[in-house]
């Protein structure tokens, strides 16, 4: 009796085939692991930075304004130099890089489910509460973003939340707009027809068909905006608005290293400004690969 | 046709009114000019007193009023920093935005479709993926400090070009500007760049995304099979088709380049309608920020009704909608 | 030398992501001054690229691998970009399959037309236009001048095939290859524009290659009739022939699927089985997994066999015994 040897290919699932498409650049996927290793070293601040730039007690105003690489009072290298408070570059980076990585991802996931929610809502209901929503929408859209976060800043004041607040009222528009016009496809599909001839509830409907196959456009908007975000939120606080100086983002490192660049002072401004870039970039090529997949227009 | 210009303008009339209510409002919640503005040593009936004058004293619904009555006439208030009529500072600032806008605009246009079409047309070679790759860099990177990082390599390092402030204007048609002479555009380089870099990564892409697409399609391998040369096959029917997306997110995007001159303005010192503004927020200095918004969402406006209207004028399928055999 | 097209083993890949695609496997044929001949296949077959490839239009990722074109005597394959050009549009024009889509919307006729005719000639713009005005006139469009002015989507469909057909004509190409011109047509258009065909290339004494799935449209208008499968010519002879006594099986199998050929009442009839994936092609007869007749000797690739004036591919063809 002879064994019957099967072999088995592996199974290509949905998810196995996007992944693979995704690795077929390779610049996607440096960018990929140029923002794990940003979040990382963002969750991890506290337990690496080798100094908490908040705790006022430990700061020696001797140290301030030291080249990279010097040492300090304490005998610890700062390793990107310090800033006119003595405070190491780098520590500040990490926790700045936190700050910015929180406000701009979470006003992001608040835009995505508000602006998903009223424009899937605005999709399926039609009629003068669509036409109604998408005038605000266009009109929210014509306005640039930067002016409406300065009045509303203007008005609000300084505060995280107040950050958040302004981004999420910039951004939710695109991602309504974008999840209606998914929704509107899918809408106009069989198997929405098909549901409600069974009899399904709308609201099973909008959750269960309607919302999960709008996904796909509303990620990659999502990459996208969550970095005009942290850029917006970063160039904010350079403004002097938003976020107060007990919570400094990016934004606020860089504008406090301004007034040294005219002495040569670089690094407080530069390496900042670094790493502000690396994350938006990280998010770009991400974004850009996840734009490409999952474009249904492009032949593949 | 006229039927579409008469609900133009009343949707105009209607966003310029909400948005003077919602900014008008908010503003008043933010705090007591006069706390800014007078000497803090000043006693009571001093505070008052600059507080009658500036018509601070009643309640916010009359001084919205009063705004309301004065926006009719072309009165948007008097400035409490300048004394002088809001709308006045901000038409005397107002030439030196527009240019550094404009100017950022040309270079963008200039470069970027050039660049993006070089780069859908040989989608393969070194030369496009090192143009993607500045690109997506050019748009990840963040302005404000992109103008910093200028500075310190064009003006301080090098010392080529100076750092902040406006140079010397020349009359043009009656407005004073700066960049129609090398002694002023040399101040205007820096920050029409910093301003430019990322619409022209925007109008890289988009150039190229439009090539690729619109180069699959049939009327082009009808053109060729016609025996048109390249040029033509590309300078002409490639071209026409793509410039009329691009006309309008260039139009759209001269809207957003005046808005963002808000942060160039800053880090350059340039003496526009933007740093005007953001140190009016600063100052409470309400009514130029009124103006201010006001004006820009005026234009922003005006910019949508001539990008709507040279759409119809490129695209014959939206001109010719109404004749058909 | 009368034989104006003469194609050997013609071989056109595509590399895809998952290998190589020979859209086009084998095609050989010549094409008299004045023939028309129906290139008949479904989807796939390979039929348009076929006419892309006398064309030059084959872009990467594909590429002409292998065979020869001879047109006029000149060799095609190879030839240069600039050569090609000056002949594309001249001497062999094309007509697509959708005028909407062929015709640059953003244009207008005129532009269209004097383009072509500048692009090849150097004569004025005025007597380019006049050319153009006798081509619409020539092809049934009433107004011509008045036409000239307008742009594609104020034409319906119908008129906008006219107006490409007049495009082809401008300069009496010796070759027109129509693919599908009017598989997107509403029926009765389909009839008018196959008329006017037939008598503007009768008048012109114009070749033409007619490529299409339909065999019913080809009956009246071709002389000959190539069948294709697979990337390869199954069958290549005289139209009535070939339609009357068919002998690759694929052909019988194609005239028998025609609706009209079914009793009312009766069942359809089928080609069992599907076409295959041109990327995973078996050695062997590419129709074999469909062929009631096929047996070992099929795992072989049969030749383009000539017999008393009919080509067909197979091992075992349907021949009529003559009695």
């Amino acid at each position: 009796m002879s064994a019957v040897t099967a072999s088995v290919e592996p199974v290509e699932t949905p998810w196995r085939r996007f992944a693979a498409q995704f690795a077929e650049s390779r610049i996607a996927m440096l960018g990929l692991v140029m923002l794990a290793v940003v979040i990382g070293v963002a969750v991890l601040a506290p337990v690496i930075a080798p100094q908490n730039p908040y705790d006022l007690a430990k700061l020696d105003l001797l140290d301030a304004r030291m080249q990279p690489g010097e040492k300090g009072m304490s005998g610890m290298t700062f390793w990107l130099g310090t800033d006119g408070q003595g405070r190491d570059m780098l520590s500040a980076i990490l926790y700045g890089l936190r700050v910015s990585l929180m406000v701009g991802v979470l006003s992001g996931v608040i835009a995505l489910t508000i602006g998903s929610v009223v424009g899937v809502l605005a999709a399926y209901l039609g009629g003068r509460f669509e036409q109604f929503v998408m005038r605000v929408v266009d009109i929210q859209l014509g306005f640039p973003a930067i002016l409406v976060a300065l009045i509303l800043l203007a008005v609000l004041g300084k505060g995280v939340d107040k950050i958040i607040i302004a981004l999420v009222t910039v951004q939710w528009a695109y991602y309504a707009r974008t999840a209606r016009s998914a929704a509107l496809v899918e809408r106009n599909k069989e198997y929405i027809e098909a549901a409600r001839s069974l009899g399904l509830s709308g609201v099973r409907i909008v959750l269960r068909h309607l919302l999960p196959n709008s996904l796909p456009p509303l990620i990659v908007v999502g990459t996208v905006q969550i970095a005009h975000a942290i850029a917006l939120e970063a160039t904010l606080s350079f403004l002097g608005l938003g976020l107060p100086p007990t919570e400094p983002s990016l934004g606020l490192l860089i504008a406090n290293g301004y007034d040294y660049l005219m002495s040569g002072k670089y690094w407080i401004s530069l390496y900042p400004g670094i790493a502000l870039l690396l994350t938006i970039l990280a998010i770009n090529l991400v974004g850009d690969q996840l734009r490409d997949v999952l474009n249904p227009r492009l032949s593949r | 046709m006229t039927v579409y210009i008469l609900r133009r303008i009343a949707q105009t009339l209607l966003v310029l009114a909400i948005t003077s209510l919602l900014v008008f409002g908010g503003l008043y919640l933010v705090g007591d000019p006069v706390e800014i503005l007078v000497n803090p040593s000043a006693d009571q009936i001093e505070k008052e007193r600059a507080s009658k004058a500036l018509g601070l004293d009643k309640p916010v619904h009359e001084q919205y009023l009063t705004f309301v009555k004065g926006a009719f006439t072309g009165n948007l208030g008097n400035s409490f920093v300048y004394a002088r009529p809001a709308l006045e500072v901000i038409f005397e600032r107002m030439p030196a935005t527009l240019e550094l806008a404009f100017l950022a605009m040309v270079i963008a246009v200039t470069l970027g479709i050039p660049l993006g079409l070089f780069a859908g047309l040989r989608p393969h070679s070194p030369a496009a993926k090192a143009i993607m790759a500045g690109s997506i860099l050019g748009f990840s990177l963040p302005t404000f400090w992109v103008g910093l990082i200028l500075i310190l390599i064009f003006a301080v390092q090098l010392g080529w070009l100076p750092s902040t402030g406006r140079g010397p204007t020349t009359d043009v048609l009656g407005l004073q500007l700066s960049i129609f002479s090398w002694a002023g555009l040399k101040y205007a380089l820096l920050p029409a760049i910093n301003l430019a870099l990322f619409k022209l990564s925007l109008i890289i892409r988009l150039t190229r995304a439009q090539v690729r697409e619109q180069s699959l399609l049939d009327y082009i391998k009808f053109a060729r099979a016609k025996g048109l040369s390249n040029r033509r096959v590309i300078g002409v029917h490639l071209l026409k088709n793509i410039m009329i997306p691009l006309v309008t997110v260039i139009g759209l995007e001269l809207g957003s380049v005046i808005a963002f001159a808000v942060v160039t303005e800053t880090i350059f010192a340039w003496p526009g309608m933007g740093k005007l503004v953001i140190d009016s927020i600063f100052l409470l200095d309400r009514p130029i920020v009124v103006a201010y918004l006001l004006v820009v969402v005026f234009m922003f406006i005006l910019i949508n009704l001539v990008v709507d209207l040279l759409y119809s004028v490129l695209d014959p399928r939206v001109r010719l909608a109404d004749v058909r055999h | 030398m009368t034989t104006l097209l003469s194609i050997r083993n013609l071989r056109t890949e595509f590399a895809t992501r998952d290998g190589v695609l020979p859209a086009v496997g084998d095609v050989s044929f010549d094409l008299e001054r004045g023939e028309v001949l129906g290139l008949v296949g479904e989807s796939g077959s390979g039929k348009s690229v076929t006419g892309f490839s006398i064309l030059g239009l084959i872009d990467p990722p594909g590429r002409i691998a292998g065979g020869s074109i001879l047109f006029n005597g000149e060799e095609l394959v190879g030839i240069g970009p600039e050569r090609m050009r000056a002949l594309r549009g001249r001497r062999i024009a094309m007509i697509f399959q959708d005028p909407m889509m062929t015709l640059n919307p953003v244009l207008s006729i005129e532009t269209q037309m004097v383009e072509t005719v500048l692009a090849h000639e150097n004569t004025s713009h005025a007597a380019a236009r006049d050319r153009s005005i006798a081509a619409l006139a020539r092809v049934g469009i009433a107004s011509p001048a008045e036409r000239l002015a307008q742009y594609p989507h104020q034409f319906s469909g119908g008129m906008r095939q006219r107006v490409a057909i007049a495009i082809a004509l401008l300069h009496s190409p010796d070759l027109i290859i129509a693919d599908e011109p009017t598989t997107a047509l509403d029926v009765t258009v389909q009839g008018q524009i196959l008329y006017e065909m037939q008598k503007l290339v009768r008048e012109s004494g114009t070749a033409l290659v007619w490529i299409t799935h339909d065999l019913a449209v080809v009956a009246g208008l071709a002389d000959r009739i190539a069948v294709m499968y697979a990337g390869r010519i199954v069958e290549l002879g005289d139209a009535d022939a070939v339609l009357e006594a068919p002998r690759h099986p694929y052909t019988r199998g194609l005239l028998d699927s025609v609706p009209a050929a079914t009793a009312p009442g009766q069942r359809l009839r089928q080609i069992s089985g599907s076409t295959p994936s041109l990327l995973k092609l078996a050695p062997g007869c590419a129709f074999r997994e469909r062929c009631s007749r096929a047996a070992a000797a099929c795992s072989a690739m049969p030749e383009l066999d000539d017999r008393d004036g009919r080509r067909v591919r197979c091992h075992f063809p349907l021949i009529e015994a003559v009695v």
